[in-house]
């Protein structure tokens, strides 16, 4: 029995994917649900808008953290805020004194909800609150966009990744790289295929999202689809690049699961952003998902409109080219490698 | 046109896995590349298939719609079937005929029954046969095959070694890895490599009239570091001759060079 444990202790000091799963797993669920994993908002983004908005804005107690005071607003304007995702409250300054609650942000409204339950014996006058784009503070309706961006971000690096480490495992990479094709022949050719299983997955999920949880569709389709595409091509990406790194399957799935996990936890799916540290925080806006979600849940439920949109579309659009561009680079050493230029050269001097 | 090496090395990492290897590959020529594991076979084959960049040295090779190559192992996409494959070659390499040509390997080969069996239903011979049909089938100029042989039964080898006297008939240049020294001696030319290095080279009767002194065949070896089984006994090589000698295989030239490079001197 010793040899056996002795036997497994060198294999596992040898596989630094393992090992480095094994270490980092716990020690980042350990980061997370000691410092991600709050549901309670200590900050939440506040406007208010109205002729009395400055004396307002003074009285709002804790977590209200006011950023935008508007004294020419109106309640149109307050919704028009929230819809941009500019503020998840909004404080309409006139009477009667009113309280928008963008219902999107799950748990930032559950806070506000509470926090105004407690301190209305505090304001001197009356008020009333209302939830936008998600009233019933559904989590469905909440999570059902996020977990289209979970779906389609399981097939980009998993699937994507194992079927090109199969061809290199087999060795018909290598019969594809001295076959008369060019390297983006190869790349766009394999890529083709999981990127048009990855849109008619979106689409299902979409539909049966819809249909079966009532979840609202506010926005444009053309907006949706501009996100998922450009969303769809970092995933495909970054399971290139994966394949690029892994000589077998099962690294391709231990690289899969470690960009996989920070994914689901840091992007705002289940943990607000909000909520988290900024020592963590940071990792949320590097991730694809974090920017498809805001522009997923934007359009979904508060008909957000594509200007409002511009930073995660840019960010996903930097992404998603830095990725790609990688993984292509990568990609293309393992079937064109500088040797055969070299080769060719030496035949023509000879 | 002969393709080929001349001084070629190759490193890597910190190894130096090829060095100084000379080859030429003249059109209509088999050549076998032998050796045993780790002696570089691979790497040379690599490097005539353009998937690997020489440190030193000069390649003389076709263009790549001009070689044909067979990776170790590998044999056709394992998730079509055996007419799939042949069909991507065909589109691939923008084919016109290839269907009556590859109807033709598959009947030779005795893969014709098998045409819509999926690549990875294949026994271990026929993914082979199914690989090299796919290798030769754009008739490559320079042909490269990284042992098609090893595990499969007498029969395929047959087989296989038929498809590649072919394709040298058409006019291709073959080279071929094999670590089976019986079967080199069908190659119109043998490199024997060890270590990296060539160690023998030419065509098999004069690698194997090269052997420095003689081989015997004993009981009890009198000196058991220069001796091999040889199925029940053993053969010995005697550096300085020996009037008891036996007619050497190719096996017992390599097997007896190897022991002479490892001694010091020269094959």
């Amino acid at each position: 029995m010793r040899a056996m444990v002795r036997k497994e202790f060198r294999q596992l000091r040898r596989d630094r994917r393992t090992l480095a799963l094994m270490i980092m797993v716990p020690l980042l669920l350990l980061v997370v649900f000691g410092y991600v994993a709050r549901f309670d908002i200590r900050q939440i983004p506040t406007a208010v808008v109205g002729a009395r908005a400055e004396a307002v804005a003074d009285l709002l107690p804790e977590p209200f953290d006011v950023r935008i005071i508007d004294a020419t607003g109106d309640r149109a304007a307050a919704e028009e805020l929230l819809r941009r995702s500019r503020a998840i409250i909004a404080v309409v300054a006139e009477p009667p004194l009113t309280i928008l609650i963008d219902g999107s942000e799950l748990f930032a409204a559950q806070s506000a909800r509470a926090a105004r339950l407690g301190s209305t014996a505090g304001l001197p006058i009356d008020l009333e609150v209302e939830i936008l784009f998600n009233p019933e503070l559904s989590t469905a309706v909440v999570m059902v966009p996020a977990i289209i961006g979970m779906v389609l971000t399981a097939i980009g690096t998993v699937i994507t990744s194992l079927g090109v480490v199969r061809e290199r495992q087999e060795g018909t990479l290598e019969q594809l790289a001295v076959m008369p094709l060019r390297p983006r022949d190869v790349i766009v050719g394999k890529i083709t295929p999981y990127f048009l299983v990855g849109v008619l997955d979106m689409a299902v999920i979409t539909a049966a999202g819809l249909l079966l949880f009532n979840v609202p569709f506010r926005g444009s389709w053309l907006v949706f689809a501009g996100g998922a595409f450009i969303f769809l091509l970092a995933v495909l990406g970054i399971g290139v690049l994966i394949s690029t790194l892994s000589q077998t399957q099962g690294e391709a799935i231990q690289l899969a699961i470690m960009t996989m996990l920070p994914q689901i936890m840091l992007s705002g799916m289940i943990f607000p952003l909000t909520s988290m540290p900024w020592g963590v925080r940071w990792i949320s806006y590097l991730l694809p998902l974090t920017y498809f979600i805001q522009i997923v849940r934007g359009v979904f439920l508060k008909g957000t409109p594509i200007d409002a949109l511009g930073v995660p579309f840019l960010a996903l659009i930097l992404l998603a080219a830095l990725v790609l561009i990688l993984a292509v680079l990568r990609f293309r050493r393992d079937l064109a490698p500088a040797g055969r230029k070299q080769s060719t050269a030496a035949e023509a001097a000879s | 046109m002969t393709w080929g090496v001349e001084g070629l090395g190759v490193s890597l990492g910190q190894s130096q896995a090829l060095d100084d290897i000379t080859l030429d590959l003249p059109a209509g020529r088999v050549t076998a590349v032998v050796g045993g594991d780790g002696a570089g076979k691979t790497t040379l084959l690599r490097v005539l298939a353009g998937l690997l960049l020489p440190t030193r040295g000069v390649t003389r090779l076709p263009e790549r719609a001009q070689v044909g190559y067979l990776p170790a192992r590998a044999g056709g996409f394992r998730d079509l079937t055996v007419a799939e494959n042949l069909e991507f070659v065909a589109s691939v390499c923008r084919l016109p005929d290839a269907k009556r040509q590859a109807d033709a390997l598959l009947e030779r080969t005795g893969l014709a029954p098998f045409r819509r069996r999926l690549a990875r239903d294949l026994s271990g011979g026929m993914r082979q046969k199914l690989g090299v049909i796919m290798a030769v089938l754009p008739e490559p100029a320079l042909l490269v095959l990284d042992e098609p042989t090893t595990g499969i039964d007498p029969g395929s080898r047959a087989d296989l070694w038929h498809l590649m006297a072919l394709a040298a008939a058409r006019g291709a240049a073959v080279a071929v890895s094999s670590a089976y020294l019986d079967e080199a001696e069908r190659a119109a030319w043998v490199l024997v490599l060890h270590d990296g290095r060539p160690l023998l080279a030419g065509p098999p009767d004069r690698v194997k009239a090269s052997l420095p002194g003689s081989v015997v065949e004993v009981d009890v070896p009198a000196d058991p570091a220069r001796a091999w089984r040889r199925g029940p006994r053993w053969r010995e090589w005697r550096p300085g001759g020996d009037p008891a000698a036996v007619e050497p295989g190719l096996e017992d030239v390599v097997i007896a060079a190897a022991l002479a490079a490892a001694a010091g001197g020269e094959p």
